[in-house]
């Protein structure tokens, strides 16, 4: 299929916006980097319709020859899985940018062309079809985050950047040994929809498996490998921590969805109870650290931990709703957390903490912010009406058809969100102030506005109508399903569980799709 | 005396051409007055040119010539163009740093040239003797540059060291080659490939001379346990002279050392690549491992070329074990990335001033990014490069060096490998932190001051464009490599 090549410009533009900024004059660099990041936005928009839902196949295909005498192609194409992906990519880079617009004081030339570079980066993570491509993508983007962490970050980011690229890079190595092994079992491409065609003896998909664990679960981060995650987001500045929440731990769970779950199904069904296991610890534990901090950063870091424990719990329940429920989450946690992150930069840049008990009471001196503070909140805890509410119930139904102790623990971390998300907004926006350490905070201004509000928007639009983006991802999610349990063994002894219950995307949403509007009624009557 | 016609001398040509040139280099450099003395660094470069053309022309057409005892093939050119490359960027080098260090040696440019001669003989020769004689050439001009800064008992030390456990390595070298004759009854290579092939392998006079090559070679490549002089050495020597001993004498020692066991000893592939296996093996933990403790940027990448010829090793036992050609072809462009980066690396810490002396400890980085940015990006480039991360030439080259490990069915040893590729990035990473995070304290006396040159930044150009464009696009340098590969026998 030969067109206009979308994702390659996708990825160029913001590479050559890095190399544009050093070229312009010191004023403009922050209006070029924000032209460079909308227009990308602008470029990407257009996929969204042109995308073709009825199928599960790579769209927008473009392939090159790129080293043919070790058989490496430059292969980039989009799927209903990549594509709201890559779309949340884009929206949130130019409100990464307008929340930087007067926080980064040093080196700005520099730290506008880390975050395009960033962008670039992580677009051809969720667009290459190349397995080395993907892997140049997944490490190039190592380097401008560990500077992003390391120039621009907090009091401690010396140790924070050096952990996050450490850990990180640990995880890696072992996917490119992985890949290579792939490369010779596989009849020598690096095609990953080739590879993800092939058959591999099972003691082989073992190992393959432990190795993209490796990477991925320490990108996700899963429970036992998560430690770097509260280092780099406290230390991050804002975009930098939005970056990292938003997309960077979407790479882990997309990794999962694109290779381990397709190339390797025998050794991801065995595998199943380790990964529901640790993704019910992630949730529970990550649930509990976040009730315990006091830094907010922190605690968002940790709810992020608890978070993507659903995600893991979904991918790995290879149903439609677990895997659709987990496609959705990544996009509405980067939506929601994003927004967190970004409501937690304009604080600090008031008040210079990120404490909880220097930020108490703030509805009184800054109302609009408050307003967005707990629509984010609630959001991120899954009130039914905003957009968590749909991915973290999918994945539920899709845990409860495998198994009913598993959801019933998942559950545990939905009441846990609901607790330490609610203490926090009671002190942070509905507080006593303490009348000392709250001077005239000034409110939201239009360009912290601007950043918010389309956030916002997001969340409610997919709250209330998510069937535009499943049915996209639905025939792709499909085929995956088909590669972990060939339709042929449909009804073998590894199915009973689901065999009876089979309800499609369409029933669920139409069953609760008009609950949703109902209760996101009451919900935005009952705020304040 | 040996016959031999002007066919062959034609074919040696290059060489010739350069031997003058450094003969020149010597007889001039009295005569001339200082102001003049840049014309000798345009001769030089001149001849590197008109070689480089010639050499090129030599690839298509093979030729065994001197009767045996010197051979002209794709192999040789790869390693030829390479050196030639290398060669130039040192002397361009030298031009700014000498005067930095207030070096005035005209000789100097002489010795550089007489030491490529001896290289350019090393990669070339298909004789053990020629090669022996290659190496001594190479050897001897080297132990003369790293003393060259005669005031300084640092650089005293690194020569006179460099010179005892050279002579003994190149003695060793010699123990083994006789031992060899001995056995095989021939010091030709494809003679002694021909009487290995119907011995019995486990013949200890042969196992013995394989030992010994081994060792021989093992100090010229600096690989552990024979690395003990590397540190020292670079740290001592002038530095544009340890940029050419890390990247030129390493790339011309793998080049002869791999055409030996190749062509020479391939029958014994079975014994030596298990040799080579804990070679390697020691290599990158001990190189990675001490390299982490460094406080010296030149110590830290002496230990960082020792690690990285733990890597290229790979390459070699991963031929051993199952006789692919790729893992040859991968050493090879290991070594040319591996060229572009450390000699770029290098650069920059000959020309980082530090209140009037070279800057080469870490701590002396702190704040260059502030100062010098664009010195300060360079450094990271090739710190990136050589801790292997993408986009750039560092990352291609491990790539084809794990490809072909894995190819020979050794997936652990990359993943080993690829692990002490963390630990690595770890103390390069530290310098960009140094460079980047660090603020500089106030007293501008204290603070690194970059030294700028037209040819210092046509080096650095040179360098840069190697890492970035060879990351990117690598193809033509692979399929050089792979043709020059399949020249050897």
């Amino acid at each position: 299929m030969t067109g206009f090549p979308w994702l390659t410009l996708l990825v160029v533009l913001p590479l050559a916006g890095a190399l544009a900024v050093f070229a312009v004059n010191e004023r403009s660099i922050k209006v070029t980097a924000l032209a460079v990041a909308v227009a990308d936005l602008l470029i990407s928009l257009p996929l969204w319709w042109l995308f073709d839902a009825s199928s599960g196949e790579m769209q927008f295909v473009e392939s090159a020859r790129w080293i043919p005498s070790l058989s490496i192609n430059y292969r980039l194409g989009l799927d209903g899985i990549s594509l709201p992906l890559v779309l949340m990519t884009t929206v949130l880079m130019p409100l990464c940018i307008l929340i930087s617009w007067h926080s980064i004081e040093i080196r700005m030339q520099s730290f506008m062309a880390m975050l395009l570079i960033m962008e670039s980066a992580m677009i051809g993570v969720f667009t290459a079809l190349d397995f080395v491509l993907f892997y140049v993508f997944w490490e190039a983007m190592l380097i401008p985050m560990y500077l992003l962490i390391g120039i621009w970050g907090g009091p401690n980011r010396l140790y924070a950047a050096i952990k996050f690229l450490l850990y990180t890079l640990a995880g890696s190595v072992l996917l490119l040994v992985a890949i290579l092994v792939l490369y010779f079992q596989g009849g020598q491409t690096f095609d990953i929809l080739q590879l993800s065609q092939g058959t591999y003896s099972h003691s082989l998909q073992f190992w393959l498996f432990l190795a993209f664990f490796a990477a991925f679960a320490v990108k996700v981060p899963m429970f036992p490998f998560h430690t770097w995650l509260p280092d780099a987001h406290v230390e991050a500045p804002t975009a930098g921590s939005v970056i990292l929440a938003s997309v960077l731990l979407k790479m882990g769970t997309y990794g999962f969805l694109r290779f381990s779950l397709p190339m390797l199904p025998d050794a991801s069904q065995a595998f199943t109870p380790v990964m529901v296991a640790l993704s019910i610890v992630a949730i529970i534990y990550g649930a509990y650290m976040a009730l315990a901090q006091s830094d907010l950063k922190k605690l968002i870091a940790y709810s992020s931990v608890s978070h993507m424990g659903f995600v893991t719990l979904g991918l790995f329940m290879f149903n439609i709703q677990g895997i659709e429920g987990a496609v959705m989450q990544m996009v509405n946690h980067g939506i929601t957390t994003g927004g967190l992150f970004l409501c937690v930069g304009m604080i600090y840049e008031r008040t210079h903490s990120r404490q909880i008990a220097d930020n108490i009471g703030l509805t009184k001196p800054m109302p609009r912010y408050a307003t967005f503070l707990v629509i984010f909140s609630l959001s991120s805890l899954g009130l039914p009406g905003t957009n968590s509410f749909v991915g973290e119930f999918m994945i539920l139904v899709g845990a409860f058809l495998w198994s009913k102790i598993a959801t019933a623990f998942a559950l545990l971390g939905i009441i846990l969100a609901a607790a330490y998300l609610l203490w926090m907004v009671q002190r942070v926006a509905f507080g006593v102030p303490d009348p000392h350490m709250l001077p005239k905070l000034r409110d939201v201004n239009l360009r912290e506005m601007i950043t918010v509000v389309p956030l916002v928007v997001l969340i409610f639009v997919i709250g209330i109508f998510p069937n535009p983006i499943l049915t996209r991802m639905h025939p792709s999610v499909e085929k995956v399903i088909a590669r972990v349990f060939p339709p042929a063994a449909e009804h073998a002894s590894v199915m009973p569980r689901m065999t009876p219950f089979t309800p499609s995307v369409e029933r669920i949403t139409s069953q609760t799709g008009p609950t949703f509007s109902q209760e996101t009624q009451t919900a935005s009557e009952g705020r304040p | 005396m040996m016959p031999f016609s002007s066919a062959d001398l034609f074919l040696i040509l290059p060489e010739l051409l350069i031997v003058t040139a450094a003969c020149i280099v010597f007889v001039l450099d009295p005569v001339l007055r200082t102001s003049n003395k840049d014309g000798l660094v345009w001769l030089s470069l001149g001849t590197l040119a008109v070689c480089m053309g010639l050499t090129a022309s030599q690839i298509q057409a093979p030729a065994t010539i001197f009767s045996g005892l010197v051979v002209i093939d794709a192999y040789g050119a790869f390693w030829k163009l390479l050196l030639y490359f290398v060669t130039g960027l040192t002397i361009l080098l030298s031009h700014s740093y000498l005067k930095e260090e207030r070096l005035y040696f005209g000789e100097y440019y002489g010795f550089v040239l007489l030491s490529l001669v001896g290289m350019m003989v090393m990669v070339s020769s298909s004789d053990l003797l020629t090669l022996y004689l290659g190496t001594e050439l190479m050897s001897l001009s080297l132990y003369v540059m790293a003393g060259l800064k005669r005031s300084e008992p640092r650089s005293l030390e690194a020569s006179a060291k460099y010179f005892v456990l050279g002579a003994f390595s190149s003695g060793i070298l010699l123990y083994g080659i006789s031992l060899l004759y001995g056995a095989t009854g021939s010091t030709r290579l494809p003679e002694i490939a021909a009487a290995i092939s119907g011995r019995n392998l486990d013949d200890p006079l042969l196992l013995f001379a394989t030992i010994l090559l081994t060792v021989g070679f093992g100090f010229k490549l600096a690989v552990v346990p024979f690395h003990m002089w590397t540190p020292d050495v670079y740290q001592g020597a002038p530095t544009s002279v340890t940029a050419f001993m890390a990247v030129a004498a390493k790339a011309a020692s793998f080049g002869a050392f791999l055409r030996v066991f190749i062509e020479g000893l391939g029958g014994l592939k079975a014994n030596w690549s298990a040799m080579f296996l804990i070679l390697c093996l020691a290599t990158l933990i001990l190189g990675n491992v001490l390299a982490l403790v460094q406080t010296n940027v030149k110590r830290m990448l002496a230990y960082s070329s020792i690690a990285h010829a733990g890597y290229a090793l790979i390459g070699v036992v991963a031929t051993g074990h199952m006789g692919n050609s790729s893992g040859i072809a991968s050493v090879l462009l290991y070594l040319s990335l591996y060229a572009f980066m450390t000699f770029g690396a290098f650069a920059i810490v000959a020309m980082l001033r530090k209140g009037g002396i070279e800057g080469d400890n870490i701590e002396d980085f702190t704040g260059l990014a502030k100062r010098h940015p664009v010195a300060a990006l360079l450094m990271l480039i090739f710190m990136v490069s050589l801790a292997g991360i993408p986009p750039t030439a560092g990352f291609i080259g491990k790539l084809y060096v794990f490809m072909s490990a894995v190819e020979a069915g050794l997936p652990w040893l990359a993943a080993v490998a690829l692990i002490f590729a963390v630990i690595s990035a770890y103390y390069y990473l530290r310098l960009v932190m140094v460079m980047y995070m660090r603020e500089p304290s106030d007293l501008s006396s204290t603070s690194p001051r970059m030294v700028m040159s037209p040819s210092l930044s046509i080096v650095l150009a040179c360098a840069v464009a190697g890492v970035v464009i060879f990351g990117i696009y690598p193809n033509p340098l692979v399929n050089f490599a792979i043709q020059a590969v399949s020249a050897l026998k």
